[in-house]
């Protein structure tokens, strides 16, 4: 079984993402911030994130640079998830590695299509 | 409902759109009918019925309407698409090198995300079609999602099935919440409206015909007519593309599956060797004149 680490400062968005997720087949880990969720990456790479950009501590953005730069960190297919829905945002996150995005308010339709598209269904 | 009311409904939307209802879709009826009788001042389906049986056409079409599903979204389904710019276009380019032009007909077109994709698929496609006249002609029984598709608007929801994120960003604009495919996009693509049971020989020829997701709902006879007719419309090499759920085996020879490629068929006989078939629509109308 596949894991997908779910970062967000939400534990109501994280158990939404679970429930969507598990229903998929996958394994999950959550995470409430990005630093939280560097030392999971550290500890064992999961196969996907599903990402949120405003978080505490350290947010997705900074995040993602800093798990692909790891070893190793170049593997996990990364899908933003986020209320910051505009193209500026949208465009950052590509240029900084993420593989697809998703704006909130987001369904397992959406999850489902956005997880089909970057091969990890 | 009464029994006859649905009777009278089923044969209607039968004759005008194909739609082949089972006698246990009463529940269907009501649930996209009672919304459109309250909308339009109704007691309910009865009154509906009752006007429509007085000759209100405008409100048959809009009956029609309701009952039509418009259910699409952009690369539906995905595997087409991945057929479609891996091995038909690559062989479509190779084949018309010398005439350097391609007509693709998306029928049931719904809202256009299918149309639209093909669309993308062009473009992405890049210098192998560059100066090449393609021409992409989009075709459903609904004004209504033929506007829509016309705008080229769609919602967040919208853009987030089926549509990767690096296309979103590449051939739309983000008006607030909404995102319009640009100009370029939405002007390769024609807009008419067209109801499959009638004559379409009109349209011409084709070398790539997209017909998913709508026969689904026709009856064996309806849909072996136009099976029939569509492979009048398609060059000798040309590619049908169907819906995941449908097929043409048992129901007409007029196409073969096309190798190793499943949900695309190519015509089994040149079109100067078909003969002509009358459409179901104008079978109806002759029927109803005698």
């Amino acid at each position: 079984m596949r894991t997908c680490l779910v970062v967000d400062d939400s534990s109501v968005i994280r158990k939404v993402a679970r429930r969507i997720l598990e229903s998929l087949d996958f394994q999950i880990v959550e995470a409430e911030d990005g630093e939280k969720a560097l030392e999971v990456c550290k500890r064992a790479m999961p196969e996907a994130v599903l990402l949120d950009w405003n978080m505490p501590v350290m947010d997705g953005y900074e995040f993602l640079g800093n798990l692909r730069r790891m070893p190793g960190g170049d593997a996990p297919k990364v899908v933003f998830c986020t209320t910051e829905n505009d193209v500026a945002h949208i465009a950052r996150a590509l240029h900084a590695g993420a593989n697809e995005y998703i704006m909130k308010p987001f369904d397992k339709d959406i999850v489902t299509a956005k997880f089909q598209e970057v091969g990890l269904i | 409902m009464t029994p006859s009311d649905y009777e009278y409904l089923r044969k209607l939307l039968k004759e005008r759109s194909g739609l082949d209802l089972s006698a246990d879709k009463q529940y269907l009826v009501e649930s996209r009918l009672v919304p459109l009788a309250r909308k339009s001042s109704l007691q309910g389906i009865p009154e509906l019925v009752q006007k429509m049986r007085n000759g209100a056409c405008a409100l048959t079409g809009e009956v029609v309407e309701a009952m039509t599903t418009n259910e699409t979204f952009f690369f539906r389904d995905k595997i087409p698409f991945d057929h479609l710019k891996e091995t038909v276009l690559p062989a479509l380019v190779q084949a018309r090198a010398a005439r350097r032009s391609l007509r693709i007909w998306c029928a049931a077109s719904s809202t256009g995300q299918e149309p639209y994709s093909i669309a993308m698929c062009l473009k992405e496609a890049g210098a192998a079609l560059s100066g090449w006249r393609t021409e992409i002609v989009a075709t459903d029984l609904s004004l209504a999602v033929l506007e829509k598709s016309k705008s080229g608007i769609f919602s967040q929801f919208e853009v987030q099935r089926g549509l990767p994120i690096q296309l979103l960003v590449k051939y739309f604009t983000q008006t607030g919440e909404l995102w319009q495919l640009n100009a370029d996009i939405r002007g390769m693509v024609q807009h008419r409206q067209l109801n499959l049971l009638q004559d379409f020989s009109h349209l011409g020829t084709f070398d790539i015909i997209f017909c998913r997701n709508v026969l689904i709902y026709f009856d064996q006879t309806t849909k072996a007519n136009i099976f029939d007719r569509l492979s009048r419309m398609l060059e000798p090499d040309g590619v049908l593309a169907l819906g995941a759920a449908e097929s043409v085996v048992g129901i007409t020879s007029a196409f073969k599956p096309y190798p190793d490629r499943r949900g695309l068929y190519r015509p089994n006989v040149a079109p100067a060797a078909r003969g002509g078939i009358t459409p179901i629509g104008l079978r109806a109308a002759a029927s109803a004149a005698r």
